[in-house]
């Protein structure tokens, strides 16, 4: 098992810390590590949650901002978007690689055999429509008599809410069985459709339909750390792109939006020595050119 | 040669960061973030 593995458990354990609901714990975690927010996509509500999510804080924060303002709460979720800006001004989409656990989650998936099939390029915009619409707009203008909006992401969309968070809830605490109707038949149907969709394709929800990849995107040509190309070196073997766990063509695209940072092309794809990084405008060392036999990073 | 603009972006951020603390944001995240989601769980 590779680094990046090791660091992708690591980081799900510590997302997810709190273990004591079956054993006649609270139902989910109540302290106040709550009050930060996860750098990858967690549902707060998981029962094994220690941190919160930033996309349903967000959206909680849009939703709530006119009851608060009429407080005199001037809470616009300027912490939660310095948290993610700052992270994304540093690594860009980094922390998809090494610490979502939906990412994780995803990645364990693909390696069930079955056949394989691409993504059309033409999906990976919904990703900003899902960011624009359903965490900023709807939750802050659609508002209720009371001046409440809602978390449209978190209650129409979010398949990892539904997984983390909505099936082991379901089964933890019978009382909420009798509330599910439509609203769960319909988040069923779409956790059913990318649980099937990650089994033929590379990370499909991260690609197509993540908010916070969408937001964490935003900087991938800006980011302190980025990647760098040689087109000199390059001689288009496409190995790249093949082991690309998000199925970028680093040779057409180098620092795509879809760009996760694994560092797999980098550091075992190419033989060439045509991918490097550099921090802030000062490259790192490149890498060595490979004489030896390719090394496959799937078959370790 | 260096960039300067990831640390613009970067500056600018914190600042955000820091403001929201000051403005006790927080502490609604903790709020919501103890309560069971209902939307999150698809039966509210």
């Amino acid at each position: 098992m590779n680094l990046r593995r090791w660091v992708q458990i690591a980081a799900t354990l510590t997302t997810n810390a709190w273990w004591l609901t079956p054993f006649g714990g609270p139902v989910i975690y109540g302290g106040r590590l709550k009050a930060f927010c996860s750098p990858g996509l967690n549902c707060y509500s998981c029962p094994a949650a220690a941190l919160s999510c930033p996309i349903g804080t967000l959206q909680f924060m849009f939703a709530s901002l006119r009851p608060s303002l009429e407080v005199g709460k001037i809470h616009l979720g300027l912490y939660v978007l310095g948290f993610l800006g700052t992270i994304g001004a540093l690594v860009g989409r980094m922390p998809c690689a090494w610490l979502c656990p939906f990412g994780l989650f995803q990645g364990l998936m693909y390696r069930i055999p079955s056949p394989k099939l691409a993504i059309p390029r033409q999906l990976y915009f919904l990703k900003y429509v899902f960011l624009a619409l359903f965490v900023v707009l709807l939750p802050a203008l659609v508002l209720d008599q009371f001046g409440y909006g809602q978390t449209w992401y978190c209650k129409y969309v979010c398949p990892a809410g539904t997984l983390e968070a909505g099936l082991p809830l379901l089964a933890l605490k019978p009382s909420l069985r009798a509330m599910a109707g439509w609203l769960l038949a319909g988040k069923l149907s779409i956790l059913a459709l990318f649980l099937a969709w990650m089994v033929v394709s590379k990370r499909p929800f991260c690609r197509t339909s993540c908010p916070l990849g969408a937001f964490y995107s935003l900087f991938n040509r800006v980011s302190v750390l980025r990647l760098t190309y040689d087109e000199d070196k390059c001689v288009r073997c496409k190995a790249c792109e093949r082991h690309c766990p998000m199925g970028v063509a680093f040779y057409e695209a180098p620092n795509h939006q879809n760009c996760i940072r694994c560092l797999r092309c980098m550091l075992h794809s190419c033989r060439y020595g045509a991918i490097g990084y550099e921090i802030a405008g000062v490259r790192g060392p490149g890498m060595a050119e490979s004489d030896g036999p390719f090394k496959d990073p799937l078959r370790p | 040669m260096p960039r300067r603009f990831p640390y613009v972006l970067l500056s600018v951020f914190l600042v955000l960061f820091v403001l929201g603390v000051t403005l006790g944001e927080p502490e609604s995240v903790f709020e919501k973030a103890v309560a069971i989601c209902l939307s999150c769980i698809g039966v509210g």
